[in-house]
């Protein structure tokens, strides 16, 4: 029996020769499996901060939020260079015009034109006698001040206070949580009996007297808002301190005689940031609510200055006849509202994504 | 069980302490106000003003005012409104309990009801358009403030369809039904997105897994099993929902012209009728109090697995 001759093609060559290859090698170890490199992981690490950003570039909702968060920020911070006018130079010939804005004008509500008690469209612009050329985007209150730059000068003082209270509510709750968490004992049982008690009064409440007393302004509505918002907050805080204050690395820390200031600081804290940053975020929205409500029962923002509560109570006045000067701040506060709540729950299922399943 | 009752004790013991601190600090801040309580001043004579705080027992050191204030808080006597021909705070607030009772018990009734309602379907139906519905619900609900909300009730079914009155209290229940659902939509975006969470969690637990294997009907299982579990929890956002439905009303009760305790209270406000804020403040606190300590009672009554946890502390 003759073996079967292989046909001398160059492929079939190509074969033999590797063949002949592999078997000079086939017994020695390839550098490859012995290395170190062998176990690498190939996929970049990513740390807490990286995985949660990956996950919340999936949200589309958060992302866009997070867009328009932005951008309402840098208007309101620089807010001088947007404002087409002053927010609150008032020119009484010029009150009430309806909005206008240029390259707009075939559209029927940035015109120019109103409908006047007779019932006929009239152009307000040329009636008031304004100058061929000047624009009002959004129109004019009834004190002749430009709407666009009170939305936008508004949207930066309600801002001001919801970032204010959230600050102190961050500062105060934090170290309320963490010394009732950490201390525990009677310190603990103290401390948490106090908070019981604080939380059964209501925020209305708290927030009514505290502006009787206070002179209404700025500073004493932030504090008011941020003297009812804290109580959450240490609690997530407290919850936390005591969940991690039983972790090995904790316990080795404190055996390895680091101060405790140190361990919170580079322990605790950071451990928990997640949790915080979600609370932060859920507490600006609420802040923004808050301020709004107060001015619309008029103990909020005092005159000149305004608030887009104070806007939109004031457009509420005369909302019958000029419905576009309630409608355009409370569309500004609604989707600032929104973006902060959708952002704020895109966080929340990013930093956890235990909780959304 | 004792424990249970020791429980409730210290509940109770602790509500009243609530109760005293927030009623000794209104009375502490008004002793910080500005001016006197007589508006007038200026036209009464030297005589007339000390007959006056005579007469009202302004010239007794603040200790005894206060001991007065809490004895006739507990004969249930709030003071005279400053501002309002000197008619008695509870007598102010008796008269305008009715409408904002009403607009409370409706809209927490419909809210919840809606809420739940809506809460299940989403859950049930994951992932499907009424899911998405109720998200975009919720989340509208959190985010458009209620006055907003109100006054684009108002403009669209009062002013352009007029469907239901604009404003005021004549119309019966029809004038009810706008300041309901402007008041309704926050408790209700509340309770979905709460039954939402709390179903799918039941829904998804081995016992509704032994449920379908048995071959129980779904809407058996979802009306028998799960939703008893899913709703104890509900309770607990009854205290916030309270709390979320008397700041509404400031605010709701405003706009739709309502006379209730709202409407009151802003106007005492704004012209610092002290006696009657401090009035409406003390009942505030008292109703929210009170049924945070009823939900917490109930829930112990109800859940079985709290009572275990309480009873093993």
């Amino acid at each position: 029996m003759s073996h079967t001759e292989i046909a001398k093609t160059s492929y079939n060559e190509q074969i033999l020769n590797q063949t002949s290859q592999l078997d000079d090698n086939l017994f020695t170890l390839d550098n490859r499996m012995k290395s170190a490199k062998n176990e690498e992981i190939i996929a970049p690490t990513l740390n807490f901060f990286q995985d949660s950003w990956r996950r919340l570039k999936k949200n589309k909702g958060a992302m866009i939020s997070f867009f328009v968060i932005i951008l309402i920020l840098i208007i309101s911070i620089f807010a001088p260079f947007f404002a087409p006018h002053d927010p609150n130079a008032q020119n009484p010939a010029w009150s009430n015009l309806p909005p206008k804005i240029p390259g707009l004008e075939h559209l029927s509500w940035f015109n120019g034109m109103s409908v006047n008690r007779g019932g006929a469209l009239i152009d307000s612009y040329e009636q008031a006698s304004v100058p061929e050329g000047v624009y009002y985007y959004l129109g004019t209150d009834s004190l002749g001040r430009d709407l666009l730059s009170r939305i936008i000068y508004g949207t930066r003082i309600s801002l001001i206070v919801a970032f204010a209270a959230a600050l102190i509510n961050l500062v105060f709750g934090i170290t309320y949580g963490i010394i009732s968490g950490w201390v525990g004992g009677r310190v603990d049982s103290f401390m948490q009996r106090v908070l019981e008690i604080l939380s059964g009064i209501p925020n209305l409440v708290i927030v009514v007297l505290m502006l009787l007393v206070m002179r209404p302004g700025l500073v004493s509505i932030i504090i008011t808002i941020a003297l009812t918002s804290w109580i959450t907050m240490s609690r997530v805080v407290r919850a936390q301190t005591i969940r991690l204050k039983q972790q090995e690395y904790v316990l080795a820390a404190e055996v390895l005689g680091q101060p405790v200031y140190k361990i919170m600081l580079k322990h605790i804290l950071p451990n928990m940031m997640g949790l915080i940053i979600v609370q932060v975020m859920f507490a600006l929205p609420s802040a923004i609510f808050f301020e709004s409500f107060l001015s619309f029962i008029g103990i909020g923002i005092p005159a000149p200055n305004a608030s887009l509560g104070t806007l939109i109570s004031d457009g509420y006045k005369t909302f019958r006849f000029l419905p576009h000067l309630m409608w355009y701040p409370a569309a500004v506060i609604s989707i600032i509202m929104l973006s902060f709540n959708l952002l704020a729950d895109g966080l929340r299922d990013a930093f956890d994504p235990k909780m959304k399943e | 069980m004792t424990q249970y009752f020791r429980y409730i004790l210290r509940r109770v013991l602790l509500m009243a302490v609530t109760l005293f601190i927030i009623i000794t600090v209104t009375f502490l801040l008004l002793q910080f106000l500005p001016g006197s309580p007589f508006a007038n001043e200026e036209l009464l004579t030297e005589t007339q003003l000390a007959l006056l705080y005579e007469n009202y027992g302004l010239n007794d050191p603040i200790y005894i005012q206060y001991f007065n204030y809490i004895a006739n808080i507990f004969k249930g006597n709030l003071g005279v409104s400053f501002q309002f021909n000197n008619i008695p705070v509870t007598q102010i607030i008796a008269n305008r309990s009715g409408p904002s009772l009403q607009l409370g018990v409706q809209a927490m009734v419909l809210g919840t009801s809606v809420g739940i309602v809506l809460g299940i379907i989403a859950a049930v139906k994951q992932n499907t358009w009424i899911d998405t519905f109720t998200s975009t619900l919720a989340i509208g609900g959190r985010s458009v403030p209620n006055f907003v909300f109100a006054v684009l009730l108002q403009f669209v079914f009062a002013v352009v369809l007029e469907w239901f009155p604009i404003a005021f209290w004549r119309d019966g229940f029809l004038s009810s039904v706008l300041p309901t659902v402007a008041l309704a939509i926050s408790p209700m975006a509340e309770a979905a997105r709460f039954i939402r969470t709390e179903m799918i969690e039941v829904l998804n637990s081995d016992y509704i897994e032994l449920a379908k294997a048995k071959g129980f009907s779904k809407i058996y299982i979802i009306g028998k099993h799960a939703l008893r579990n899913a709703i104890i929890p509900l309770l607990t956002i009854l205290g916030p929902v309270t709390a979320s439905l008397m700041t509404g009303s400031l605010v709701i009760e405003n706009i739709f012209s309502i006379p209730g305790i709202g409407e009151q209270f802003t106007k005492s406000i704004l012209v610092n009728d002290y006696p009657t804020i401090m009035g409406v403040t003390i009942m505030y606190s008292v109703i929210l109090v009170v049924i945070i300590l009823i939900v917490d009672i109930l829930y112990g009554l109800i859940d079985p697995k709290m009572r275990v946890v309480q009873g093993g502390k």
